[in-house]
């Protein structure tokens, strides 16, 4: 934390962090309260505009969009940080390995990354869908699974140029194990880069749940998604706009968040 | 030479490696995928003949033998929900999605290099820090839910535009483009934001190299130092974005086609997957894999004809 200062002069980081804080709030309260009940029906209210009761109008079954908007925080933060914490332990040792034993290994892990990123946006994880199924918990790790190879390769390329610095040759001079040395000494120097990686693989991991999601492949009611709303919402598009507005706005602005707060620690710790 | 021989075997390994993943992640399906695909209902007899027809019966490497030569022949056999022949299918839903990926990249093209050098020259002014700001939205936004909002606000105003369905280009040109055209801005908004990104920065980056200097000193004109000589080196490094930029396109179509009904490649997908017609799925995801695969090869060669530091260096 030698630069705190610089962390609290990035503007990208304090509206970014800013953002990401109330999604986070707004989490945490949807498990203890929400205005109304997020699948208590009420067709006689149906479709109506927001109101000082309703503040984002109602759903085509009378459900409070504000409270469902709220609850689909939690599947947005749920799907997120299972797929990146995949991504991210499996990455890591993937491309760590091969970035740090460089030769064959590399070689061979580095082709099959190769061909795993070949696949172009969430047809990797479409096609894990189809196999695995659908549902909150395989969607996430289906798109855990997309985020391995992304992170694979920032891992490699940090642990290569790290294995030729002085302190790692130092280490094996001492005769630390190679488990050691990757894990302990180099992985700490390779953080920053993995983090902004992270970031960008939560925000890609949200995108790809709401597309899922919005094609009827993603989570499935009665877990409260955004995406899935967007899909509901599109049949009452002319007649009730505002139900398409709010989960698109607040993917959007999540998204957002992610980026901005990604875009920050990249500059703050690689200033070009 | 070398470089070229080099990059052509790591283009075949990729694609024997994207074909191996496509095969083996259909061998992981817990349970007999044939009971899957048919369903709870189904009687030994249907079980037993489409075990034969897949050929399921066969030791895998046979399995996976048999189905590649298909992908390279173009018999992938038939689909389980449609009982026509997989390439049929593909063949048929191929307008669809093909003009719509071409008309979005060109519409990334017309509307980001213009709009990146335009930027570029006016670099850290008000209008710069407000289109960046802007790109960093547009990369944020969902694009099926973008594709919703341009529905609501032009489609339904102006009658050029249909807004669900699609017509072919046989049928009537203004037809297709009034079918295709919103779907296709959905999908290049978020392209044009990256690529808009990229090319300003890459335009400032040569406007601050020596060979700019020198020829402003020459006291040419600055509209002729861009179009002559910056923009000219910058296409180079900005040819490589595209090829990213065509397999997001390709992963856009997908979802985007759901939203306006369009029959392309998209839909067919999403239905094989909710019937679990893997014969389908797989050859679809192939295909569509296959041709990105090249596109970014051809991309990588002819970066490498213009830029000869690519290949010796």
């Amino acid at each position: 934390m030698r630069n705190l200062r610089t962390y609290g002069k990035n503007i990208n980081l304090i509206i970014g962090g800013f953002i990401l804080m109330m999604f986070f709030i707004m989490m945490v309260v949807s498990f203890f309260y929400t205005p109304y009940d997020v699948n208590s029906m009420d067709i006689a209210n149906k479709l109506k505009p927001p109101s000082a009761d309703h503040l984002l109008g109602t759903d085509e079954f009378g459900r409070d969009i504000f409270s469902r908007i709220m609850q689909g925080t939690q599947t947005a933060f749920f799907v997120g940080a299972v797929s990146v914490s995949i991504g991210m332990v499996f990455g890591t040792l993937i491309g760590g390995v091969a970035g740090y034993f460089g030769g064959w290994i590399d070689e061979i892990i580095m082709r099959v990354i190769d061909a795993l990123m070949a696949f172009p946006g969430i047809i990797l994880a479409l096609m894990l869908v189809a196999v695995f199924g659908t549902g909150m918990i395989n969607t996430s790790i289906a798109l855990g699974l997309m985020a391995i190879p992304g992170i694979a390769r920032i891992a490699r390329s940090g642990f290569l140029q790290s294995k030729e610095l002085e302190y790692v040759q130092a280490a094996k001079l001492m005769g630390l194990s190679q488990m050691k040395i990757m894990f302990k000494h180099i992985l700490p120097n390779v953080a920053s880069p993995l983090i902004v990686a992270a970031s960008i693989a939560f925000a890609v991991a949200m995108l790809a749940e709401a597309g899922l999601s919005y094609l009827g492949l993603g989570v499935q009611p009665p877990d409260p998604s955004w995406g899935r709303m967007l899909k509901d919402s599109q049949s009452y598009l002319v007649s009730a706009p505002w139900y398409t507005y709010a989960p698109g706005a607040v993917i959007t602005l999540m998204v957002l968040g992610l980026y901005m707060v990604s875009n920050a620690i990249r500059d703050i710790h690689d200033p070009r | 030479m070398a470089y070229f021989i080099r990059k052509l075997v790591l283009l075949l390994v990729t694609l024997v490696l994207v074909s191996l993943i496509t095969f083996a992640v259909f061998q992981i399906i817990p349970g007999d995928p044939i009971r899957i695909m048919l369903g709870p209902e189904a009687d030994e007899a249907r079980i037993e003949t489409l075990e034969k027809q897949l050929g399921l019966d066969k030791p895998l490497h046979e399995q996976y033998g048999k189905w590649i030569s298909g992908v390279v022949t173009g018999d992938l056999g038939d689909s389980i929900r449609f009982s026509r022949p997989v390439s049929e299918l593909i063949a048929d839903r191929l307008p669809v999605t093909l003009s719509l990926a071409l008309m979005s990249v060109a519409i990334v093209i017309i509307v980001s290099i213009p709009l990146g050098i335009y930027i570029a020259r006016r670099h850290n002014t008000l209008g710069d820090v407000i289109f960046s700001s802007l790109t960093q939205v547009g990369m944020a936004v969902p694009s099926f839910w973008l594709g919703m909002l341009l529905m609501l606000y032009l489609g339904m105003t102006f009658s050029f535009f249909s807004i669900s369905g699609y017509i072919p280009w046989s049928e009537s040109i203004t037809g297709a483009l009034g079918s295709l055209l919103l779907p296709a801005i959905t999908i290049a908004i978020p392209q044009i934001a990256i690529s808009f990104r990229y090319i300003r920065n890459t335009i400032i980056e040569q406007l601050q190299l020596d060979y700019v200097r020198t020829i402003r000193s020459k006291g040419i004109g600055e509209r002729f130092v861009i179009y002559k000589h910056v923009l000219r080196n910058a296409m180079i490094p900005i040819l490589t974005v595209f090829g990213l930029i065509f397999a997001e396109v390709v992963a856009g179509t997908i979802i985007v086609e759901q939203v306006f009904g369009l029959p392309g490649f998209g839909s067919l997908l999403i239905t094989s997957i909710s019937y679990r017609d893997f014969p389908l799925v797989q050859g679809i995801v192939m295909y569509i894999t296959i041709v990105v695969v090249v596109i970014n090869f051809l991309i990588d060669i002819l970066y490498a004809i213009l830029d000869p530091r690519i290949r010796l260096g």
